[in-house]
Protein backbone atom coordinates (compact mmCIF):
# COMPACT_ATOMS: atom_id res chain seq x y z
CA UNK A 1 0.00 0.00 0.00
CA UNK A 2 1.25 2.99 -1.46
CA UNK A 3 0.71 6.26 1.12
CA UNK A 4 1.07 9.98 -0.29
CA UNK A 5 -0.12 13.28 1.06
CA UNK A 6 0.49 14.14 -2.69
CA UNK A 7 -2.70 14.20 -5.11
CA UNK A 8 -0.16 11.96 -7.66
CA UNK A 9 2.32 9.78 -7.79
CA UNK A 10 4.85 10.76 -10.13
CA UNK A 11 5.53 8.02 -13.09
CA UNK A 12 2.78 6.43 -12.02
CA UNK A 13 -1.27 6.77 -13.75
CA UNK A 14 -4.18 6.49 -11.20
CA UNK A 15 -6.67 4.00 -12.74
CA UNK A 16 -9.62 4.31 -10.95
CA UNK A 17 -10.74 6.80 -7.75
CA UNK A 18 -12.61 4.63 -4.80
CA UNK A 19 -13.51 7.65 -2.45
CA UNK A 20 -12.70 9.03 1.00
CA UNK A 21 -11.20 6.83 3.51
CA UNK A 22 -10.84 7.34 6.92
CA UNK A 23 -9.44 5.98 10.48
CA UNK A 24 -9.63 7.29 13.81
CA UNK A 25 -8.27 6.48 17.26
CA UNK A 26 -9.48 8.26 20.63
CA UNK A 27 -6.55 7.90 23.23
CA UNK A 28 -6.43 8.39 26.80
CA UNK A 29 -3.46 9.48 28.95
CA UNK A 30 -2.07 7.33 31.27
CA UNK A 31 -2.36 8.34 34.99
CA UNK A 32 1.53 6.94 35.65
CA UNK A 33 2.94 8.55 32.74
CA UNK A 34 0.85 11.90 33.41
CA UNK A 35 2.41 12.16 37.00
CA UNK A 36 5.90 12.63 35.54
CA UNK A 37 4.50 14.38 32.75
CA UNK A 38 3.50 16.78 35.79
CA UNK A 39 7.14 17.04 37.41
CA UNK A 40 8.86 17.03 33.74
CA UNK A 41 6.39 20.54 33.62
CA UNK A 42 8.33 22.10 35.99
CA UNK A 43 11.68 22.12 34.42
CA UNK A 44 10.22 21.86 30.37
CA UNK A 45 11.33 19.96 27.88
CA UNK A 46 10.13 16.83 25.97
CA UNK A 47 7.32 14.57 26.92
CA UNK A 48 8.67 11.47 25.26
CA UNK A 49 6.11 9.38 27.08
CA UNK A 50 2.76 11.67 24.74
CA UNK A 51 4.93 11.65 21.98
CA UNK A 52 4.96 8.36 21.61
CA UNK A 53 1.55 7.98 22.51
CA UNK A 54 0.13 10.00 20.02
CA UNK A 55 2.39 8.60 17.40
CA UNK A 56 1.56 5.27 18.57
CA UNK A 57 -1.89 6.13 18.23
CA UNK A 58 -1.22 7.83 15.05
CA UNK A 59 0.07 4.92 13.53
CA UNK A 60 -2.88 3.16 14.56
CA UNK A 61 -5.45 5.69 12.91
CA UNK A 62 -3.18 5.25 9.66
CA UNK A 63 -3.64 1.42 10.01
CA UNK A 64 -7.48 1.78 10.16
CA UNK A 65 -7.16 4.28 6.71
CA UNK A 66 -5.36 1.30 5.27
CA UNK A 67 -7.33 -1.62 5.76
CA UNK A 68 -10.49 0.54 4.55
CA UNK A 69 -8.83 1.15 1.51
CA UNK A 70 -7.66 -2.28 1.12
CA UNK A 71 -10.96 -3.75 1.29
CA UNK A 72 -11.96 -1.63 -1.17
CA UNK A 73 -9.34 -2.97 -3.40
CA UNK A 74 -6.95 -0.03 -3.32
CA UNK A 75 -3.52 -0.15 -3.78
CA UNK A 76 -2.45 3.43 -2.77
CA UNK A 77 -4.16 6.20 -0.38
CA UNK A 78 -3.21 9.73 -1.98
CA UNK A 79 -3.82 13.57 -0.42
CA UNK A 80 -3.49 12.03 3.22
CA UNK A 81 -4.09 14.65 5.96
CA UNK A 82 -3.89 14.08 9.66
CA UNK A 83 -6.18 15.78 11.84
CA UNK A 84 -5.60 15.88 15.53
CA UNK A 85 -8.16 17.54 18.45
CA UNK A 86 -8.16 17.03 21.80
CA UNK A 87 -11.81 16.18 22.99
CA UNK A 88 -11.73 15.86 27.02
CA UNK A 89 -9.39 16.35 29.13
CA UNK A 90 -6.43 14.19 28.78
CA UNK A 91 -8.03 12.46 25.50
CA UNK A 92 -7.05 12.94 22.11
CA UNK A 93 -8.52 12.23 18.79
CA UNK A 94 -6.21 11.18 16.02
CA UNK A 95 -7.47 11.23 12.71
CA UNK A 96 -6.25 10.30 9.61
CA UNK A 97 -7.84 10.49 6.06
CA UNK A 98 -6.99 10.32 2.26
CA UNK A 99 -8.20 9.26 -1.16
CA UNK A 100 -8.03 5.81 -1.88
CA UNK A 101 -7.25 4.81 -5.42
CA UNK A 102 -6.10 2.07 -7.71
CA UNK A 103 -2.30 3.05 -9.45
CA UNK A 104 -1.47 0.83 -12.73
CA UNK B 1 2.02 27.00 55.83
CA UNK B 2 1.10 30.02 53.79
CA UNK B 3 5.46 30.52 54.03
CA UNK B 4 5.86 27.17 53.41
CA UNK B 5 3.63 27.30 50.12
CA UNK B 6 5.67 30.51 49.58
CA UNK B 7 8.95 28.46 49.59
CA UNK B 8 8.09 25.75 47.42
CA UNK B 9 6.99 28.14 44.87
CA UNK B 10 9.82 29.99 44.62
CA UNK B 11 11.87 26.99 44.71
CA UNK B 12 9.72 25.73 41.57
CA UNK B 13 10.41 29.05 40.19
CA UNK B 14 13.80 28.91 40.26
CA UNK B 15 14.35 25.04 39.42
CA UNK B 16 12.11 25.85 35.65
CA UNK B 17 13.80 29.13 35.46
CA UNK B 18 17.67 27.40 35.64
CA UNK B 19 16.95 24.01 34.11
CA UNK B 20 14.06 25.30 31.59
CA UNK B 21 16.70 28.14 30.46
CA UNK B 22 19.61 25.55 30.36
CA UNK B 23 17.46 23.02 28.34
CA UNK B 24 16.32 25.65 26.09
CA UNK B 25 19.56 26.23 24.87
CA UNK B 26 20.86 22.95 24.59
CA UNK B 27 18.03 22.18 22.44
CA UNK B 28 18.43 24.77 20.29
CA UNK B 29 21.89 24.15 20.10
CA UNK B 30 20.81 20.55 19.18
CA UNK B 31 18.23 22.09 16.09
CA UNK B 32 20.24 23.93 15.01
CA UNK B 33 23.61 21.03 14.43
CA UNK B 34 20.66 19.14 12.74
CA UNK B 35 19.42 21.46 10.83
CA UNK B 36 22.88 21.98 9.38
CA UNK B 37 22.83 18.32 8.81
CA UNK B 38 20.03 17.49 6.88
CA UNK B 39 20.13 20.68 4.75
CA UNK B 40 20.94 19.43 1.62
CA UNK B 41 17.65 17.25 2.33
CA UNK B 42 15.22 19.86 0.17
CA UNK B 43 11.60 20.48 1.44
CA UNK B 44 9.78 22.03 -1.51
CA UNK B 45 6.44 23.29 -0.72
CA UNK B 46 4.58 22.55 -3.61
CA UNK B 47 1.87 20.03 -4.13
CA UNK B 48 3.47 19.23 -7.45
CA UNK B 49 6.42 17.31 -7.36
CA UNK B 50 9.10 18.45 -10.19
CA UNK B 51 9.03 16.12 -13.10
CA UNK B 52 12.24 13.95 -12.28
CA UNK B 53 13.42 11.16 -14.87
CA UNK B 54 13.42 8.43 -13.90
CA UNK B 55 10.54 8.84 -11.87
CA UNK B 56 11.24 8.56 -7.91
CA UNK B 57 9.60 6.41 -5.72
CA UNK B 58 7.05 8.47 -2.84
CA UNK B 59 6.23 7.71 0.80
CA UNK B 60 4.71 9.48 3.68
CA UNK B 61 6.89 10.36 6.18
CA UNK B 62 5.76 12.03 9.60
CA UNK B 63 7.59 13.82 12.56
CA UNK B 64 6.14 14.76 15.73
CA UNK B 65 7.36 15.46 19.33
CA UNK B 66 5.49 16.97 22.40
CA UNK B 67 7.04 19.46 24.26
CA UNK B 68 5.92 21.19 27.17
CA UNK B 69 6.55 24.82 29.15
CA UNK B 70 8.41 24.91 32.65
CA UNK B 71 6.99 26.64 35.43
CA UNK B 72 8.84 30.11 35.30
CA UNK B 73 7.45 30.58 31.72
CA UNK B 74 4.01 29.62 32.75
CA UNK B 75 4.01 32.14 35.56
CA UNK B 76 5.48 35.26 32.91
CA UNK B 77 2.99 34.12 30.45
CA UNK B 78 0.28 34.23 32.91
CA UNK B 79 1.66 38.06 33.94
CA UNK B 80 2.14 39.24 30.68
CA UNK B 81 -0.84 37.97 29.65
CA UNK B 82 -2.71 40.59 32.31
CA UNK B 83 -1.33 43.26 30.23
CA UNK B 84 -1.44 41.58 26.77
CA UNK B 85 1.02 41.77 24.40
CA UNK B 86 3.70 38.91 22.82
CA UNK B 87 3.94 35.67 25.31
CA UNK B 88 7.82 35.20 24.07
CA UNK B 89 7.50 32.32 26.44
CA UNK B 90 5.28 30.45 24.00
CA UNK B 91 6.31 31.64 20.68
CA UNK B 92 9.52 30.13 21.12
CA UNK B 93 8.07 26.39 23.10
CA UNK B 94 6.28 26.56 19.03
CA UNK B 95 9.03 27.36 17.57
CA UNK B 96 11.36 24.61 18.89
CA UNK B 97 8.28 22.24 18.54
CA UNK B 98 8.30 22.86 15.06
CA UNK B 99 11.40 22.08 13.89
CA UNK B 100 11.93 19.30 16.22
CA UNK B 101 9.41 17.97 14.16
CA UNK B 102 10.18 18.84 10.98
CA UNK B 103 13.82 17.45 11.61
CA UNK B 104 12.29 13.89 12.85
CA UNK B 105 10.34 14.03 9.85
CA UNK B 106 13.84 14.38 7.80
CA UNK B 107 15.46 11.77 9.63
CA UNK B 108 13.10 9.48 8.49
CA UNK B 109 12.98 10.72 5.15
CA UNK B 110 17.25 10.69 5.11
CA UNK B 111 16.86 6.71 6.40
CA UNK B 112 14.73 6.14 3.58
CA UNK B 113 17.48 7.24 1.36
CA UNK B 114 15.12 10.40 -0.24
CA UNK B 115 16.99 13.77 -1.49
CA UNK B 116 13.64 16.21 -0.94
CA UNK B 117 10.66 16.17 0.75
CA UNK B 118 7.28 17.82 -1.29
CA UNK B 119 3.89 19.54 -0.11
CA UNK B 120 4.73 19.95 4.09
CA UNK B 121 1.67 20.03 6.37
CA UNK B 122 2.01 21.21 10.09
CA UNK B 123 -0.57 19.59 12.40
CA UNK B 124 -0.46 20.91 16.43
CA UNK B 125 -2.62 20.54 19.22
CA UNK B 126 -2.43 21.97 22.66
CA UNK B 127 -2.83 18.71 25.16
CA UNK B 128 -4.95 19.65 28.03
CA UNK B 129 -5.47 23.12 27.39
CA UNK B 130 -8.89 23.41 29.68
CA UNK B 131 -7.33 22.18 32.93
CA UNK B 132 -5.55 24.66 34.79
CA UNK B 133 -2.48 23.60 36.87
CA UNK B 134 -1.53 20.65 34.60
CA UNK B 135 0.75 20.15 31.64
CA UNK B 136 0.70 22.75 29.58
CA UNK B 137 1.92 21.36 26.81
CA UNK B 138 1.65 21.18 22.69
CA UNK B 139 2.15 19.00 19.98
CA UNK B 140 3.58 20.07 17.03
CA UNK B 141 3.77 17.88 13.75
CA UNK B 142 5.01 17.79 10.57
CA UNK B 143 4.42 14.96 7.32
CA UNK B 144 5.21 15.50 3.95
CA UNK B 145 5.60 12.91 0.87
CA UNK B 146 9.82 11.94 0.37
CA UNK B 147 10.94 11.19 -3.04
CA UNK B 148 13.13 9.01 -3.04
CA UNK B 149 15.15 8.23 -6.68
CA UNK B 150 14.27 6.37 -8.85
CA UNK B 151 16.33 3.81 -10.59
CA UNK B 152 16.68 2.82 -14.68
Amino acid sequence: MLLSNLEMVPGRIIKKHLGLVQGSTVRSKHVGKDILAGLKNIVGGELKAYTELLQESRAEATDRMTQQAQALGANAVLNIRFSTSSISQGAAELFAYGTAVVLE
Amino acid sequence: MDFLNLIIFVVLLGLGYGVGRHQEASHYRSIFAREKQLQSLLIIQSRYPPALDPPPQSQLVTGSVVVSVDFFRVFVANLRSLVGGRLTSYESLLDRARREAVLRMKEEAHALGANMIVNVKFESVSLYKEQRNTVQSVEAMAYGTALIPGHR
